[in-house]
């Protein structure tokens, strides 16, 4: 079936709290299994088949429930009456919990907590990283000023070596706090299930040696009041040289280890098809399903719904006015009425004619099939025929038109100024003739939704001030581009679930494949390790090439 | 025809005398040949072990001396007026066959179909 509304047991807000399972549930409009955090995870995947209608798409997709629907705590019966079976197969976690809202409360605050629990997710490390960042901040300072404030005046007098290792603290520290803001304080690039277990084990290691810092110091020196500032100061400084050493951790496992190239992964769309190989590092498995979606945005072509439907309608006509008989029960029937009966003359008449019929159906369903194919044929290529003419036209006409207009020089400053335009005018003027050639070559390729006039003309523009030919003005139309070119309201994709057998925060392995699932299409993402390939070397003295010459002369004597 | 190093090679040979034709100041055979020690083996078409360096037959211009004498392209020449031609390189075979102060060449000639001959009308007697 084409479109299916699945959910396994890690939906995208698994890793939160029930108040945001909670939103984040309501936000879908579909029924959910319970999203079970055990660390075994086995993928269980509830498979609903709701029959072919498009309109299910839309509402899903901007999130918004359907009009006279009931409160979305409760399941909506509307869309999935049609399909008898899906009490038996949902485990359905209704909203209907401690707390029950009226409908219209719902859909007050249905927007407002999402965006507010998505900004939350956005900016958590940024804080995290400020945090920790004026943590380690003001840690070594505290040492120093402290005793300073507390005791000044058993403090032994500061020397020139304590000087000089002020000095170090103040550089250590900058170039600390700059590594910090260039790894950590960036707002996150997407918001995943579960949390880097590489960032949980820095931090938590970065707070462990904080407070065993601190530790050490309030009971050592500020119990016992110790005088030796010298001593004081170099504490603190190998405070500085640790938290230095950790960020270079950091910097290894969050940066460098994914680097070198480990596995080959192949990704596939669904829908069309569309393949492409990528080589990634050591990653989790949710952050490789994350680069993956980078390279998704930038790679694949625009996925369009539109291309779809032609092999539907030929399986479609394929299926229809095809009856299926049971001639074995009809022979039975006609057994017993023949041997029951007594009048021969009845055996002519009760022929089965419905068993003629029936045999002449299959062969007729047969010859069908095979004339699908040839139709299949002669359809494909009166379409491209068709593409290639407007092709023509529109090449032309675009031609044509570009020859109008063209960079205003020295001695035309001596026109008439109505003749002087700026970009936007210029496009505005030759943008009709092309207008009509372009529209119709869209439609046959079945584009037209992909780009409005407003686009085409500030594409026009772009290419007017970047002295382009036309050629280059019509390639952003002759093929699909990248999903990123487009505005978001045309990706279709833009909320993502993850589906594996492995748990997301474990590494990428061979064989470990996921699927990533937006609402129309998903993505199927297999792994393979690239081999250990083993190398030897062999010495070429390049005085050893040698040749002779070989001949076959004929002399005639 | 293929040879064994260092075993002596037999062959079934025909032999044939070709009166060279004066022609200016040239004397002329009417044929050509191929192959020698020097040359690439390989591309003989002639030869039937693809390592043999022999002189072979490549072209017979059909009412010349050879021709007329009964030479046929794909022959090997074994011996020229009792030179050995089996071991010889292509410059040789050439000095060989156009000495001016010849007249006449005595060639011994053999090929596939003459071991064939000797071997068909060899195996019509019974075994005794």
């Amino acid at each position: 079936m084409d479109t299916e509304s699945t959910h396994s047991g890690y939906s995208f807000h698994s890793s939160r709290s029930g108040r945001s399972n909670r939103h984040g549930e309501r936000s879908r409009e579909r029924h959910k299994a319970s999203s079970s955090k055990d660390s075994s995870r086995s993928e269980r995947s509830v498979v609903i088949n709701p029959p072919d209608t498009p309109s299910q798409n839309s509402p899903v997709q901007n999130g918004e429930p359907l009009p006279g629907e009931p409160a979305p705590p409760t399941p909506e019966h509307g869309e999935d009456a049609q399909d008898d079976n899906w009490g038996e197969t949902t485990t359905a976690v209704t909203g209907t919990s401690e707390l029950s809202l009226s409908q219209e409360e719902v859909v007050g605050l249905r927007k407002s907590p999402e965006d507010r629990v998505r900004q939350c997710r956005r900016y958590l490390p940024l804080v995290l990283g400020l945090c920790m960042g004026l943590l380690v901040l003001a840690t070594p300072l505290a040492f120093l000023v402290l005793p300073a404030m507390l005791w000044p005046d058993r403090l032994q007098a500061c020397g020139t070596a304590c000087e000089g290792l002020f000095l170090s603290i103040s550089f250590k520290l900058l170039i600390l706090l700059l590594a910090v803001w260039a790894l950590f304080l960036r707002p996150a690039p997407a918001g995943l299930p579960r949390v880097c277990v590489y960032r949980a084990f820095l931090t938590t290691l970065t707070l462990l040696l904080t407070m065993s810092y601190w530790l050490f110091y309030g009971v050592r020196i500020l119990d016992a009041q110790d005088e030796d500032y010298h001593g004081i100061a170099q504490f603190s400084v190998s405070l500085v040289d640790s938290l230095l050493f950790v960020h270079y951790l950091a910097v290894v496992l969050l940066e460098l280890r994914q680097l070198q190239p480990c596995y080959s992964v192949c990704v596939i769309r669904s829908t069309d098809g569309e393949t492409r190989h990528y080589n990634m590092g050591q990653l989790s498995i949710q952050r490789a399903a994350l680069s993956i979606l980078e390279f998704y945005y930038r790679d694949f072509p625009l996925h369009n719904p539109a291309l779809l439907s032609a092999s539907k309608h030929r399986t479609a006509k394929q299926m229809a006015g095809l009856k299926v008989y049971n001639v074995d029960a009809f022979k039975n029937r006609l057994r017993t009425y023949l041997l029951d009966s007594s009048a021969p003359g009845n055996t002519a008449g009760a022929q089965p004619p419905n068993g003629n019929q029936s045999r002449a159906m299959v062969a007729a369903a047969a010859k069908r099939r095979d004339s699908t194919h040839n139709e299949l044929y002669y359809e494909e290529a009166d379409h491209e025929r068709r593409i290639r003419k407007r092709r023509a036209r529109l090449v032309v006409a675009v031609e044509e038109a570009f020859t109008h207009v063209r960079r205003m020089k020295k001695e035309d400053e001596r026109a008439s100024p109505s003749d002087i335009m700026d970009v936007r005018e210029a496009a505005l003027a030759i943008f009709p003739s092309m207008a009509r050639a372009l529209q119709k070559y869209l439609r046959a390729t079945r584009r037209q939704h992909c780009h409005s006039m407003e686009s085409i003309q500030k594409h026009l523009a772009f290419c007017l001030v970047n002295n382009m030919s036309p050629k280059a003005f019509l390639e952003a139309y002759l093929a699909p581009g990248p999903t990123l070119q487009y505005g978001p309201e045309r990706w279709m994709a833009d909320q993502w679930t993850l589906v594996s057998e492995a748990s997301v925060t474990s590494g990428l392995k061979e064989g470990a494949d996921i699927l990533l699932r937006c609402l129309d299409f998903s993505l199927a993402v297999t792994v393979k390790g690239i081999p250990f390939i083993q190398m030897s070397e062999e010495f070429v003295d390049p005085k050893s090439h040698k040749f002779t010459l070989l001949l076959q002369s004929e002399t005639s004597v | 025809m293929s040879y064994i190093p260092g075993q002596p090679v037999t062959a079934v040979v025909q032999r044939i005398e070709i009166c060279k034709l004066r022609q200016g100041e040239h004397l002329i055979l009417g044929f050509s040949i191929g192959g020698g020690i020097d040359q690439d083996p390989g591309q003989n078409p002639y030869s039937e072990d693809k390592s043999d360096k022999g002189i072979y037959v490549t072209r017979i211009t059909p009412k010349g001396p050879a021709g007329v004498a009964g030479l046929k392209t794909g022959d090997k020449i074994m011996q020229v007026n009792g030179w050995d031609m089996t071991m010889v390189t292509h410059d040789q075979a050439r000095k060989r066959l156009t000495k001016k102060n010849e007249d006449v060449v005595r060639l011994l000639v053999t090929r596939r179909s003459l071991e064939d001959a000797v071997k068909h009308s060899m195996s019509g007697y019974p075994k005794q």
